[in-house]
């Protein structure tokens, strides 16, 4: 277990570090000139020649890139701006945004706790109503309640999230009038109680769940009936257990093996970030960031954000093997 | 029949009643193809501390009547008629709750593959016990203690350590043992064994048989054992049901059946089967053709598509009349064919018993 | 003894008797590794351990032993589905060992091979004409009269109705997919057929018309077969010649008769008393010898002889020294044991 822990967290850091090159690599290969961006308007071949060398953009690439991983990896930060101008950039270091001049760190703790309370309530939502539904189905195969989940799931999966987002947003706080328009961008909890956190949150929880919920109703219903086909649940029912415990200790247990493992992936990989949802109802979390980012071809920021989202995605894999293998004896992690 | 004999007290209504006895079990199940008739009319007795073998190939009904025996289909979509007697009690009638009070407690089943028929997230010994507690209202530790002697009484290497080991950490062998002495937990009078040993190695199969005769010895239990190995058979039963198509088609004592069988699908078995102890050079006397589809079952005999002694029936009415399972002479031994008994006997010795 | 002498063989007669297949010391370890980053090799599985296997032409070679003694990867390694970590297969004088899959080719004409489940071997997009015909496109043969009529002869020959032709695996019984399977191996007239249980999944009078089948073809074609099976009936049913396999070893060989009435290693005995015959009276008169255990780990195989762990004749020399196959009683009869005896056992 240490060493297979030991071997993967290392696996790990080259995933992140591949991803980082590319990502480095890719941004340069666009068109746009950073050295433009920054200075503005008032550009001229003087201006862009000092942007270059205070950001060091007329250093080689390889070493801007080597710059900018030591900030990443050494525990003082580095050192950024040019001569006369320098200040320390404290680990972790992720630069700082051509835009504004933020650390890109600081944005990212800023708009992450947004993200991290959207994708956590989405993904108790969906979990509950997926399982839910999906053993229903199972348990009653063929019949009314089976073919109707399976028709919703249909419709989950293939209803627009931004569509039904934005249809929410008008039924429940532009029509009914049930939810008061959102007069913060960023609900933190403890800021402005749990009624308003929740009337907050509620909406762009169930957009982000639906599609999620549908896959999950789809996986447990065949899961389940694979299981419930088993030899082990006719020995179960042959021992003379009554129904429910052969469905819920016996069945359950299996077919929800499986979804342990696609409930942590998509977590993680919910964890850098929900785009359209957090675009729908103007959430500045992760996603929206990233999309500003992008727009505005802010390296650092979208540096920041790509590797902070794969290190949610590469974590969450782990940690799914490892729970897979806790869940399963037949497992060996090795 | 009596009908009032499930809520009588046994004693009264068992004297001179075999321990088991099946009458007329249909298992007919509905699907989109049409109506599977699995088994049509199965009918035998067992007393307990004897072994009755249920010999025929697949499709031939004899897994589905072992379930129907456990009432594992109740509930679902099929259709069980017929009756089965069980120390008194009606089982085809009974109510779900009845019967899963006898489920493993009076019955119990060891299945073909050990492997997929115990739980993979499950320790072996929190298996055995769950199988105790469901029926007995004692403490875990009692559950526990029993599991460990039955583990070692069925040849289980320190039982109190591979008692927490999970299924996949035994050998197939071992696992089959552990799913005999799950099915011992409760003491059960009647064990339905379904291929017990057709997926483990012909050493371990010797085994596993030899622990099945000297259980079955010391617990007195009455054994079904299902099996399309005739070798098997010859070794371990006293009596055999040959199915074919759902219906019994011969049924004896095991020397009838070996030495004496009249129907000419036991012929088909006993000549399709090469031998250990001979070496016969010719070709094997196979039955032409394959097993019927249950959902179409040819009308009359269901061997008959396959049978080559049709031209010995007077009347040649094999296609359209279903022959009755008739016993022949004092023994218990009958057939359902419509060959006169004189001339299958004839048939047998003159053509099928040389080339066996 | 080049690659392409025997490659023009083909479709010559055989001379019944030549020596076809040969395999000498046969080796296959599946490496056991290790490691955090870099992975280390800390063992091997030994599968096949030395197998010394010969099979002259029209003859059948019945290799027999429980699971995990290594007959289903010897077939492998025979078919060149894997290659051998050690020793030598040679086919008609050339060795075929480690030959590349392109040098490999002409061989696949003379070795085919049946495999056990015919449900999973055949696949079921594949109309069963195309998976009968498919050799002849691999190998790009062309036929007389044209593949398909080729095909449906092969067909009607083990026993398809050739109209058939059209039709999806699935629509077929286990027993004709079996043919599809016999079909296909003998599409391209080999000279030998790897057998790996080709029985065993079948039912009870549908495995003997496949046995039937499978002499009857060899007699018509001088076919040779590799018989793998763990059916003791069916290998002295079919076989010629037999060799006991157990963990990875030939432990003894012997033409058919001498080995089930003159076995003289343990464990043939041991096999051989385990297997109930259909005969009640019998059942009843028979010694036993029961086995204890299980099959030792081919992870780590026991010093010497590898069935000491279970021989109820075991002494220190068997713990010491590995016994070889040694000439022993009727001619071709080896038996590799320190202490071999005859015993009455079938």
């Amino acid at each position: 277990m240490g060493r297979y822990l030991i071997r993967r967290l290392i696996q790990a850091v080259f995933v992140l570090v591949v991803i980082s090159a590319i990502t480095f690599f890719l941004f340069w290969a666009t068109p746009a000139n950073p050295a433009l961006l920054i200075c503005g308007k008032n550009c001229n071949a003087e201006t862009v020649a000092q942007v270059n060398a205070t950001y060091g953009f007329d250093k080689p690439l390889v070493v801007q890139y080597g710059q900018y991983m030591q900030g990443l990896v050494s525990p003082g930060g580095r050192t950024i701006g040019s001569e006369g101008n320098e200040r320390n950039c404290p680990w972790p270091c992720f630069g700082e945004s051509y835009q504004n001049g933020i650390p890109v760190w600081n944005s990212i703790k800023d708009a992450f706790p947004a993200t991290l309370w959207l994708a956590l309530g989405a993904a108790v939502l969906w979990l509950v109503a997926g399982v839910m539904l999906g053993l229903i189905a199972a348990l009653r195969k063929g019949k009314f309640i089976d073919k109707l989940s399976v028709g919703l799931a249909l419709f989950g999966v293939s209803f627009p999230t931004i569509v039904f987002g934005y249809l929410l947003l008008y039924l429940f706080i532009v029509k009914l009038n049930w939810i008061p328009f959102p007069d913060t961008a960023n609900a933190a909890l403890f800021s402005v109680g749990p009624v308003k956190w929740l009337q907050f949150y509620i909406l762009p929880w169930i957009t982000l769940a639906l599609v999620f919920a549908a896959l999950y109703t789809r996986i447990t219903r065949a899961n389940m009936i694979d299981t419930m086909n088993e030899d082990y649940i006719r020995t179960a029912r042959a021992k003379g257990l009554d129904e429910r415990t052969v469905v819920f200790k016996h069945g359950l247990r299996s077919a929800l093996t499986p979804i342990v493992t696609i409930f942590g992936l998509d977590v993680g990989g919910l964890l850098g970030g929900a785009v359209i949802t957090e675009q729908i109802f103007s959430i500045t979390g992760l996603g929206k960031f990233s999309i500003d980012s992008v727009l505005s071809n802010d390296l650092p920021a979208i540096m920041g954000v790509v590797l902070f989202a794969a290190i949610f995605v590469v974590l969450a894999n782990i940690v799914v093997d490892v729970l897979y293998a806790v869940i399963d004896p037949r497992v060996r992690l090795a | 029949m009596t009908e009032s004999v499930t809520s009588a007290p046994p004693a009264d209504t068992r004297a001179g009643k075999p321990f088991l006895e099946v009458k007329d079990l249909q298992v007919h199940f509905p699907t989109d193809d049409g109506m599977v008739r699995a088994v049509n009319g199965l009918n035998f007795t067992l007393e307990r501390g004897k072994t009755l073998g249920i010999v025929g190939e697949s499709g031939s009904g004899k897994s589905v009547s072992s379930l129907a025996i456990m009432g594992l289909h109740k509930g679902s979509k099929a259709k069980v008629t017929g009756e089965i007697w069980l120390d008194g009690a009606e089982l085809v009638g009974m109510s779900v709750p009845e019967m899963r009070a006898l489920r493993g407690q009076q019955v119990a089943m060891i299945f073909q593959d050990p492997l997929s028929a115990m739980h993979p997230f499950f320790r072996v010994g929190d298996q055995l016990t769950e199988a105790f507690l469901v029926h007995n209202d004692a403490p875990k530790a009692v559950a526990k203690k029993r599991a460990i002697e039955l583990l070692d009484r069925v040849g289980i290497p320190s039982p109190d350590k591979r008692f927490f080991d999970y299924p996949h950490q035994f050998s197939g062998g071992m696992r089959q043992r552990a799913m005999i002495a799950m099915a011992l937990m409760c003491d059960p009078s009647l064990l339905i064994a379904d291929e017990p040993t057709t997926a483990l190695d012909v050493t371990v199969q010797a085994q596993i048989l030899d622990l099945m005769k000297d259980l079955q010895k010391e617990f007195n239990s009455a054994i079904i054992l299902i099996t399309h190995d005739l070798g098997v058979v010859a070794k371990m039963t006293e009596n055999v049901v040959v199915m074919y198509g759902g219906r019994v088609v011969e049924s004896g004592n095991v020397r009838d059946i070996f030495y004496r069988p009249e129907m000419p699908y036991t012929w088909g078995l006993l000549g399709s089967i090469p031998r250990v102890n001979r070496s016969g050079d010719g070709r094997l006397k196979s039955i032409r053709g394959t097993p019927p589809s249950l959902i179409n079952l040819p009308k009359g005999c269901p061997f008959q598509p396959r049978c080559d002694y049709q031209e010995h029936v007077e009347g040649a009415n094999c296609s359209t009349e279903l022959p009755e399972l008739l016993q022949i002479g004092q023994e218990q031994h009958r057939v359902r064919c419509h060959i006169k008994s004189e001339e299958r006997r004839q048939l047998f010795t003159e053509q099928i018993k040389p080339s066996l | 003894m080049s690659t392409t002498t025997s490659a023009e063989q083909t479709g010559k007669e055989v001379a019944g008797g030549e020596l076809l297949l040969e395999t000498r010391g046969l080796q296959r370890y599946f490496p056991v590794t290790q490691g955090i980053i870099f992975q280390k090799q800390t063992g091997a599985v030994k599968a096949v351990d030395g197998v010394d296997l010969s099979l002259h032409a029209g003859e059948t070679l019945g290799v027999v032993g429980e699971s995990g003694c290594g007959k289903t990867t010897t077939g492998r390694l025979v078919t060149r589905l894997d290659e051998p970590t050690a020793g030598s297969i040679s086919f008609l004088g050339s060795d075929i060992s480690h030959l590349s899959r392109a040098k490999m080719r002409p061989f696949r004409r003379e070795i085919q091979m049946i495999f056990q489940d015919p449900f999973s071997s055949l696949n079921p997009r594949q109309t069963v004409g195309t998976i009968i015909g498919a050799p002849y496109d691999i190998q790009k043969v062309k036929t007389e009269t044209g593949t398909k009529k080729a095909v449906q002869t092969l067909m009607e020959r083990v026993g398809l109705n050739p109209e058939h032709y059209n039709r999806y695996p699935h629509e077929f019984s286990g027993g004709q997919r079996q043919r599809i399977g016999v079909a296909r191996a003998l599409a391209l007239r080999p000279k030998l057929i790897v057998c790996d249980e080709p029985v065993s999944a079948l039912d009870v009078s549908i495995q003997a018309q496949i046995v039937n089948l499978l002499e009857d073809l060899q007699e018509e074609f001088g076919l040779a077969y590799l018989f793998i099976a763990h059916d003791l009936s069916v290998i002295r049913h079919i076989s010629d010649r037999v060799a006991v396999m157990y963990l990875g070893k030939v432990v003894e060989t012997a033409d058919r008769d001498e080995l089930y009435n003159h076995a003289r290693h343990p464990y043939t005995h041991a096999l051989l008393s385990a297997v109930p015959e259909a005969d009640p009276d019998a059942e009843d008169a028979r010694e036993r010898i029961r086995l204890t255990g299980d099959v030792p780990s081919p992870l780590n195989p026991p010093s010497g002889c590898r069935f000491r762990t279970r021989c109820w004749k075991a002494q220190e020399i068997c713990a010491a020294e590995e016994p070889p196959l040694m000439q022993i009683g009727a001619p071709g009869h080896q038996s590799a044991c320190h202490f071999p005896e005859e015993r009455d056992v079938v």
